[in-house]
This record gives structure tokens, sequence and C-alpha cells, in this order.
């Protein structure tokens, strides 16, 4: 037997792409449970739905450009944009709406761009924006939280139903307090929080329980050393800042206070899953403090002075924009060089 | 404690160093036959000094330096030589190089050997001699000759001295168990290193904490010395010189430059091992402590090798199974290479050999698509961008990757090993480093090549010029002769003028100027004409003479310009003879006048006038006359060529041979015109002649014509045949030299390589004139 003749390095390290891939579908699950827990197993039909399509479509692009089809379905990837979808999109959306936001995560921001690791957008967040502009009134109609009305959850089989229009299924929507908060201009904070019940302790019944899951989901991806914690960090921060400094006093006018902002809408789930999509997101250290920060700041120029009520698909789709420039002005100093190559590179 | 540094990046593989630990250092024995590689350090190779056949002693010089980056190679044990040959070596390319070959005796026989009884009282070169021709090369891996490390400038202030002990890479624990058993003989080595290098603050043996064992045994070895023993942090790639070095002092080596710069000098600890046992016993470097390790080993360890031993012969002590092994690594599982099979030997930087199983090293699995993590700009000790740097790769964007610090990566893995998506980055970057390297080389080659073309062009271009200027103006004057008959004098001069064009501006303007004013020829005065006449022959003839020089030298040095200085040469003469013509022509007319106006008045003034009648005109030139110039002529250009001919003898020029030829054929031709004048003489009065030879402007002719005539002697076919030729060898023996040069690493390549680009360039002026 003839010994192998590879190039070293010959150990190598015990993360890989499929690996990474799933420590983050497995981190989307506390998440995933508190929004099931409080708003009914439609968003776990999303995912489902979503994830079906997402690995036919891919499969069929991948065969349609001639690609290996099992290696590349193998990395999870496609399964990934699916489930953010599935989880940032209304529970029980209608199958044609998570199908529209598939095809366009998939086909047009990733595929079309060369696939894997060429898309220069998050291909969840291009396909949620899509759906966003083009469909308002099915983007908007988010379910009631338990408690928050009389009668019960989706079930399975109704949100089934409901998902796929086989009948008529009762389901109770409801503004979002990101929404309600938007909406207000004569309320102060502390009475608007008094009137709905819908606002529960912190920032809004299952919202904030919703946003603690991705948060723990967060921090084990971090514990797995998965993405370093610049990004994420910077992002909270800023948002935190942000609102902080248009708190207010929690005036009728006021923003919302930092507490709310951090555990309500997309805040986590973007913070931990969408801003640290390593492919669209920039490289360096440096680099990635200042993309959390910006994306930090937008949601909240997004949320509170906007027109729409929740902001991490913009603010992630336009930082994604910035960020091969950041990457440009933030390259680290090399061992042994007195400046950086971009300083370098006018000698 | 004292402060230690981080470095940027770094992995964290496992250890595995376990395995090989159980047991001591075990001598490995003598295997039947030793192959020692002539190169096995960075530098020149060793050239052999035995011959096959002859019997050597262990320890005995194989093999010698060859220039200053290099060291010798000396036998691990007698023997005998059987072979002197191409053998495949330790080497990453796989290729086979030459190689000493020895069966030994089993005797182990040593050669006299002594160390020296008190270093300190060696001076530097004295003791950095003895430790090149020890045959000491770096034994941590790169194997770079030990002397030149530690032959620092002298203004270079050294003030930390550096012993690596760290042994980053996982699997080896040669330097551990060295550590472990010899503390002393590293501290001593350690100490000629402090004798030697004088650092001014301090001297420190940076080992990794996972080294407990060693740590200590160097510590009680180290206790009552200056040196100090600094533990840090187990981390890959810490024991990279670089990164050691920004561990240990927080310095920074500048990018190209050495740890010198910084003021540190950096050896291994095996390196210390075998300085003290060339130093203090007289041992040259013919042994080695190499890890045998790898679950595809039964019995893994660390022995004691003779360096030459086989793989094979290696393996075997550690109970190693070829079947299990899916590939065989000298070095670490970072940054060692495969070995194609076992038949290679043991060299100075083996310090390991690792025969994995494939469960424990699994072949790479298929490349994934980047999807810049960026995982591997955080394991990165070199702060640079690996994930960029791959795209530019792929790209074949060479000047980004330079511009992205390409060389200052050092090959250390840590990004492959961290890369989620197994791509192999180091591959990449050491695939465009040669390339870039290629790519420099094939640079400067054609940057000669466009100097060399575009001179070319400029002369092609020049001599077209010149060709048409004349064509033009030769067209001109045939048409101003046609029309007006015009004097034949300003048309001649106007023809020389325009032929000079662009050659020499300010003698074109003379001569213009004069043409101007033999337009104007009717209102100057007698006086005024000849005077200007006798200038025109004067210049004429000071040109003449000065072209004839440079004729002269063109030949003796084989210039290229030698076509166009003998046309020059040629046109030159042809106008002086017309400028004397015109001149005579006037002097005969003007002699003519006076004769008439001053006939009986002055009878010496008419004699004069007769003579210069008489020399009027060559074609009046009795033959005798011609025959007594060409004797005076030929005598004057044997005597002139002898001369030359014994300094071109004197100085080994190339010319001699031609001279020689030349000489000879001038003699003979001499001896023919004497022949000719003595049977004139007899026929003819001699008294004619007076005038004529007493003439300085025939003398001058004379001169000229004889210069020429002996550039003529030669057929013009015949001397650039030869030029080239010798043109062709000089070229030739000069890419040898160079050749010699490049493989030698020697200063004079860049010399070499310019000298050869004129020679060539030459060559090709040679060649286009020739043809």
């Amino acid at each position: 037997m003839a010994f192998l003749t590879v190039s070293s390095p010959h150990a190598h390290g015990p993360l890989d792409t499929a690996t990474v891939m799933r420590l983050v579908l497995l981190s989307t699950l506390p998440g995933v449970f508190a929004l099931s827990y409080f708003f009914g197993f439609g968003t776990i039909i999303n995912i489902l739905w979503a994830s079906a399509l997402a690995l036919g479509m891919e499969a069929a692009v991948l065969k349609v450009r001639k690609r290996p089809v099992g290696f590349y379905l193998n990395d999870g990837s496609a399964l990934v944009t699916a489930v953010l979808l599935g989880i940032a999109l209304p529970p029980a959306s209608p199958w044609w709406l998570i199908a529209v936001g598939i095809l366009f995560a998939i086909v047009f921001a990733k595929h079309l761009y060369g696939g894997m690791g060429y898309n220069p957008f998050n291909p969840a967040m291009v396909g949620y924006v899509v759906l966003l502009i083009s469909f308002p009134v099915q983007m908007t109609s988010w379910l009631a939280p338990a408690g928050s009305f009389d009668g019960s959850l989706l079930g399975p089989i109704d949100a089934v139903m409901r998902v796929f229009s086989l009948g008529q299924v009762d389901a109770v929507t409801m503004a979002t307090p990101l929404d309600v908060l938007k909406q207000n201009d004569s309320l102060l904070i502390k009475d608007l929080w008094a009137d709905s019940t819908q606002f529960g302790s912190l920032a809004g019944v299952g919202w904030e329980w919703a946003n603690v899951g991705f948060l723990a989901g967060g921090l084990y991806l971090l514990y797995r050393r998965v993405f370093t914690w610049h990004a994420p960090v910077s992002m909270l921060v800023a948002l935190f800042v942000m609102s902080a400094l248009f708190y207010d006093g929690g005036s009728s006018a006021s923003g919302g206070s930092p507490m709310f902002h951090l555990f309500s809408g997309a805040t986590m789930l973007g913070a931990f899953f969408i801003v640290t999509d390593p492919v669209t997101s920039a490289v360096s250290n440096k680099g990635r403090i200042i993309y959390g920060a910006c994306i930090g700041l937008l949601i909240y120029l997004i949320r509170a002075w906007g027109n729409y009520p929740d902001a991490v698909a913009f603010a992630v789709l336009l930082m994604n924009f910035a960020a091969p420039l950041l990457d440009h002005y933030t390259q680290p100093r090399t061992y042994g060089h007195k400046t950086t190559p971009r300083k370098g590179e006018g000698e | 404690m004292r402060k230690i540094w981080d470095i940027h990046g770094g992995v964290h593989p496992p250890e595995n160093k376990a395995q090989s630990l159980g047991r001591g250092i075990e001598p490995a024995g003598i295997p039947p036959q030793l192959i020692h590689p002539l190169s096995q350090h960075i530098g020149a190779p060793a050239a052999p000094v035995v011959e096959v056949g002859q019997r050597v002693l262990k320890g005995q010089m194989i093999a010698e330096a060859k220039g200053f980056v290099s060291v010798p190679v000396h036998a691990a044990s007698s023997g005998t030589v059987v072979a002197i040959e191409l053998r495949e070596i330790p080497h990453p390319s796989g290729l086979s190089a030459p190689c000493v070959v020895i069966d030994t005796d089993g005797k182990d026989e040593w050669i006299d050997h002594s160390g020296v009884d008190d270093y300190s009282a060696l001076d530097k070169p004295a003791l950095l001699n003895l430790i090149r021709d020890a045959g000491i090369a770096g034994m941590g891996g790169a194997g770079f000759p030990s002397a030149v490390k530690l032959s620092t400038r002298d203004d270079a202030k050294i003030d930390t001295l550096i012993i690596n002990g760290t042994e980053c890479e996982p699997y080896i624990t040669a330097d551990d168990i060295l550590m472990r058993e010899r503390a002393d003989q590293i501290i001593a080595g350690v100490k000629v290193l402090q004798h030697l290098i004088q650092p001014s603050e301090q001297t420190l043996i940076g080992v990794e904490d996972n080294k407990a064992e060693g740590i200590a045994a160097l510590r009680a070895a180290a206790e009552g010395s200056s040196i100090e023993v600094v533990v840090f942090p187990t981390k890959y790639p810490s024991g990279g010189e670089k990164q050691l070095i920004q561990i240990l002092t927080g310095r920074e080596v500048p990018s190209g430059g050495l740890p010198a710069d910084v003021g540190i000098v950096c050896q291994n600890i095996g390196t210390c091992v075998a300085i003290h046992r060339a130093v203090t016993h007289g041992e040259p470097l013919i042994s080695r402590v190499t890890t045998v390790t790898g679950d595809a080993c039964s019995a893994p360890g660390n022995f004691e090798v003779l360096l030459g031993t086989p793989v094979d012969y290696l393996l075997n002590l550690g109970g190693f199974h070829k079947e299990q092994c899916i590939r065989l690594v000298m070095g670490g599982p970072m940054m060692g290479f495969t070995l194609k099979d076992t038949s290679v030997p043991v060299v100075k930087t083996t310090n390991c050999l690792l025969a994995p199983t494939k469960k424990e090293l699994p072949p790479p699995p298929p490349a994934q698509a980047c999807i810049r993590c960026g995982m591997c700009a955080e394991a990165c000790p070199a702060s640079l961008l690996p994930q960029q740097m791959y795209w530019f790769a792929r790209g074949k964007e060479y000047e980004k990757l330079e511009d992205h610090n390409l060389f200052d990566c050092i090959e250390c893995g840590a990004c492959s090993y961290a890369c989620p998506s197994n791509i192999p980055l180091v591959q990449y970057y050491r695939a465009s480093k040669s390339e870039i390297r290629k790519q420099q080389q094939e640079k400067v080659k054609s940057e000669h090549a466009k100097a060399r073309f575009e001179a070319r062009k400029e002369r092609i271009e020049r001599e077209d010029a010149e060709k048409e200027a004349r064509r033009k103006a030769r067209q001109e004057a045939a048409k101003k002769k046609a029309t007006a008959g015009l004097d034949p004098v300003a048309a001649a001069q106007q023809k020389a003028a325009a032929s000079d064009a662009g050659k020499d501006p300010a003698q074109a303007a003379i001569e213009k100027a004069m043409a101007k004013r033999s337009g104007n020829a009717p209102e100057e005065s007698d006086d005024e004409k000849r005077a200007r006449l006798q200038k025109a022959v004067t210049t004429a003839e000071k040109r003449l003479e000065s072209a004839s020089t440079k004729l002269e030298e063109a030949r003796a040095s084989d210039a290229a310009n030698l076509g166009a200085l003998q046309t020059a040469f040629d046109r030159m003469t042809e106008k002086l003879g017309q400028a004397k013509e015109e001149l005579a022509q006037f002097l005969s007319a003007e002699s003519q006048q006076t004769e008439t106006q001053n006939n009986a008045a002055d009878p010496a003034q008419a004699a004069i006038a007769r003579a210069q009648a008489a020399r009027a005109s060559a074609a009046e030139q009795s033959p005798l006359e011609k025959a007594q110039q060409l004797v005076a002529s030929l005598e004057k250009r044997l005597e002139k060529s002898e001369q030359k001919l014994q300094e071109a003898k004197a100085a080994g020029s190339d010319t001699a041979d031609v001279l020689e030829k030349s000489t000879t054929t001038l003699r003979d031709k001499l001896e023919s015109a004497r022949g000719e004048l003595a049977q004139r003489s007899d026929s003819e009065a001699p008294t004619e002649a007076v005038a004529a030879t007493t003439d300085p402007a025939q003398l001058a002719i004379e001169k000229a014509m004889a210069a020429r005539e002996a550039a003529a002697n030669m057929s013009a076919d015949e001397k650039a045949k030869k030029a080239l030729e010798s043109l062709e060898s000089r070229v030739k023996k000069t890419r040898e030299k160079l050749a010699e040069a490049e493989a030698g690493g020697a200063d004079t390549v860049d010399v070499l390589r310019d000298t050869l680009a004129k020679l060539e360039e030459k060559l090709a002026a040679a060649r286009d004139t020739a043809s």
C-alpha cells in the first residue's frame, strides 16, 4: 500500500461546516420552543414547510448548475436559511408566502450570486424583505399570544390546515408590541403597558421569552466558538445605548425602554443568528464590531422613525452592503509590520 | 514571575505526546547501510571528498562545505563507501539528490578527535569555524547552518539569547526527552553560545508548560547560571522563531528581517547539545534524537539515531506496522511532509517520524466552499487574513496577495487546521509564493530582453535614418549636378555635409557653412580660397586620423560598431581625397598665374611653383613615387602592427591571433613593394619625388590608408565570424559560471547575470552585423 502524499497540515480541527450548521440549527431550539409555547404550532409548520421547499429548490438549482447535489446539500446551509425564515415569518403563514420567500432566499439571493459562500446578502433576510414589501398584510398579521385572548392556540392540525388553506381555521391576529408602540402617540409608556395585556412583564408576552430562548442558543454557540462575540455584543450595546438615549423618561413620544428593545421583536434572533452569518458580515474582529454596532443603530433608527415596526432585516441588508468596505478598512496589522496592509498600499 | 506576551491566534490540536514518552532515549544501533545526503541543510550542498571503495571512520568528513551558507557531512559510523549517487532524499518534493552511501562494518571505529579544553580561550571566528566544521545545522526543523546564524555582524547589538525548547508540534518529544535526560548538556551548550554571542541582557530558554519534567530538569541544571528557563502556556505555533521571540520579549521581528535586527539570536535545544558535543568532545554532528510515534507504531519512543540511517530501519525499532499506516510523515502533523517510501535516510532535521493510522489522521475530505467564517484569521499567528488571501490565490491576483503580506506567512498550518470547510489554505499560499517567485525571475529576465530589444531597435532606426539621409543627399547632389553645372567643389562639400547629417552636428554645421561659402566662391579672394581649401584638407586629415584611431580601438575590443566605423572611415578617406584634389587644382591654377606674372623675376618661385604643379595631381605621380610611398607606408604599418601584436600578446588578448596574421601579410606586402621600388628606381630618376614625400598632408593620408588597409586585411566576413565565435564562447562560459553560482547561492549571481545579459546583447548585435 502506498502512503498518502499530501501537503501539511495533516491534522485537522474538530469543526467542519456541516457541524457548524448543525450547531446553529440546534441552538434555535429554545427560541422555537418559546415561540411555539406562546403562539402555537404555526412556527413549527412554517419551519417544516420552508425546510422542505429549501432542500428541494437547493437540489434543483444545484442540478441545473451541474454541482454535486448530495455534497452541497450536506453542508446544511439551505436548512439554516429555511429555519431562520420560518421563524421570522408570522406563525402559520400561507404556504405560497413561504414558497415565494424561500424562492427568493435560495434561488435569487444565494445561487444566482454563485451559491454557498458567494452571496453578498443574507438569503433569509432577502426572502423576508421581499415578502414584507410585496405582501404587507400577510406579513403583519401576527397571531395573538397565549393569555391575551379567549380561546386556544393553534394545534398542529389547525396550523397545517391554516398554512395550506385546507379549511376555515379560527385564529386571532393582533398587532405586535413593537407595532403598538409605533402607533402610539398619546399614552405614556406606563399607561400603554397597563392598557394592554400583551405587553407582559418586559417586552411583550411570548416575545420576551422567545428572545431569551434565542439569547440562550446564541450563548451556546459562543461557547462552542462557532462565532466571536464581537458583532452580536456590539449590536446589542448599540441598540441599548440608542434606546436609552431616546427613552425620554417613558413619555408618549418615547421610543420604548432599552430592555423592551433588547427583548422584543427579532432582536436576539438577529443578534445571534443573522448578524453572525459569516458569509455576509465583516471578517475582522474590528470590522465585526463596527458592523454589529451599525446594525444596532439602524435597527433603532428604523424602529423609532421608520415606516416599519421591526427593522432587523433592513438593518442587516444595509450593512451587508457595507461589509466589503469594512473589510477593506479594518485589516489587521500583520506581524512584523508597522502599518496595516491598507495603509501600506499607497506606498 | 517574568512577564510573557501572548501571540495572536494559534490553535490547540491534541498533543499526543505521551505515547512516545514512555521510555527514555534508546540507541538505535548501527544499520547495515548509511545514506548521507550531501544537502541536509539550507544552502549549497556539500561536495564529496571521499571515493567509492574508500574506507571511512566514524566522524570522518565525507563531504566538505561549499560556500559560506553550507556545512560539511560526516560519516556516522565506520565502513566502506560503496556509492556516491542519486538517492531519494527526505524532502517534500520527493526528488533524488546526491548521497554518499556507506556499508557499515559494525566496528564503529572513531576517527581521532578531541575537544577544546577551554573554549573561552578561543576567539569568535575560531569557535564559529569549529561549529561549522562539525556540520551543525539547525536541528529544530529548518536546518539553517548554525555558524551562519551565530555570526552576527559586529555592529549588531545582541541583548538576548533565546533557546527554543518549545516543541509546540503535536506528537514530537525529541526536545522534551533531551531536556529530561540531557539537561546538563543543553546548559553546557547554551554556555558556549553565551560566550560566543555575549548577550548583554539575558539568556532565556523558552519551554511550553506541558513539559513539567523537562522544565524541572533544565532549571536544576541551570541553577547558579545566568540562564533563565521561561515557561508559557501551550499553544501551537508558539515554537516558531518569530512567535517565541514575541512571547518572551514582546518584540516583533520586522518583516523580511532577522531576529538580530531586534537584538536577538535564537537557537534550538537540540542544536545546543550538538554544539556542546562538538566543542567539548570534538564530535561532529553524526547522530540525533528522533521521535518515532503514531498509532501504526506499537512501540513508540525516542531513539538516538545515526544520521543516514534508513527510515525503515528506525521505524522497525518503533514496532511499525506498514499495513496500518495511512501516511508516513517526517516531522509533526502540522508542518511535517509525507514520505513516499521508507528507504530515505534520517537527516539532521529529522525530529520525528509519524506513522498514523487512518483513524488517527484521516485523509483530507473534499474542500467545501469558504463561508468567510474567519476562523482562519482567528488562528493566524501572523495576523494575516487567510480567507482574503484564499480568494486572491484562487483568482491568481498575486499583487493583492503581496499587498496582504503573503510572504509573512510562516506556513504553520493553523489556518488549514481551523478551517471548517477543509480548505487546504497553506497549500494555496505555498503555490502562490512559488508562482510569484517564478514571475519575479521572469520579470527580471524580460526586462533584460526588453532593454536589449530597445537598444537594437534604436540602432536599426538610426542606421536606417542615416542611410536614408545619405541616399537623399546623393539624389540631390546628382540633381544639382545634372541641372546646373554647379561648382563641383560646392557639390562635393554639400554631399559631405549631407552624409554627415545627424552624426556630428557641429561638423555638419561647419561643413554646411562652408558649403554656403563655396556658393559665394566667385566673391572670394584667392587667398581666402586657398586658406579655406587648406583648412578643409587639414580638417579632413584630422578627422580621418581620429577615425582611424577609433577604428583600431574598436577592432581591438571586438566592438559591435566595427562595421559602422569602417564605413565612416571609408567615407572620410574619400572626402579627404576630394579636398586634396580641390586644393591641388586651385594651387596649380594659382601657381600658373603667378608664374606668368613673375616669370623672369623670381626663378626660385618658379621652381616652387613647378614642384607644386608636379605634386598637384595624384594622377601625375610617377610610378616610382608611388612605389616609394607604398614602401614607406608599409614600413610604418608594419612597425605599428608589430607593436600592437606584442601588446596584445602581453595582455593575452583575443585579438593576438588576428594581429599576427595581419602582421605577416603586411610583411609580405612590404617585401613585394620593396622589390617593385628597386626595379623602378633603376629605371627612373629619383629627383621628381622630393616634394611629394615631404608633404605632411600626404603622410597623413598614407597613415590613414595604412590603418584602413590593416583593417581590410581581414575580410569583413572573417572578422565578424571571429567576433561571433569569441562572443559565443564567452557567453557559454559565463552561463556555466552563473549556473554554478546559482546552485551554490553565491553572492556573485547578480553580477554574473548582468554580465551574461550584456554579453548576450553584444552577441545579438554581432549576429545582426554578421547577417
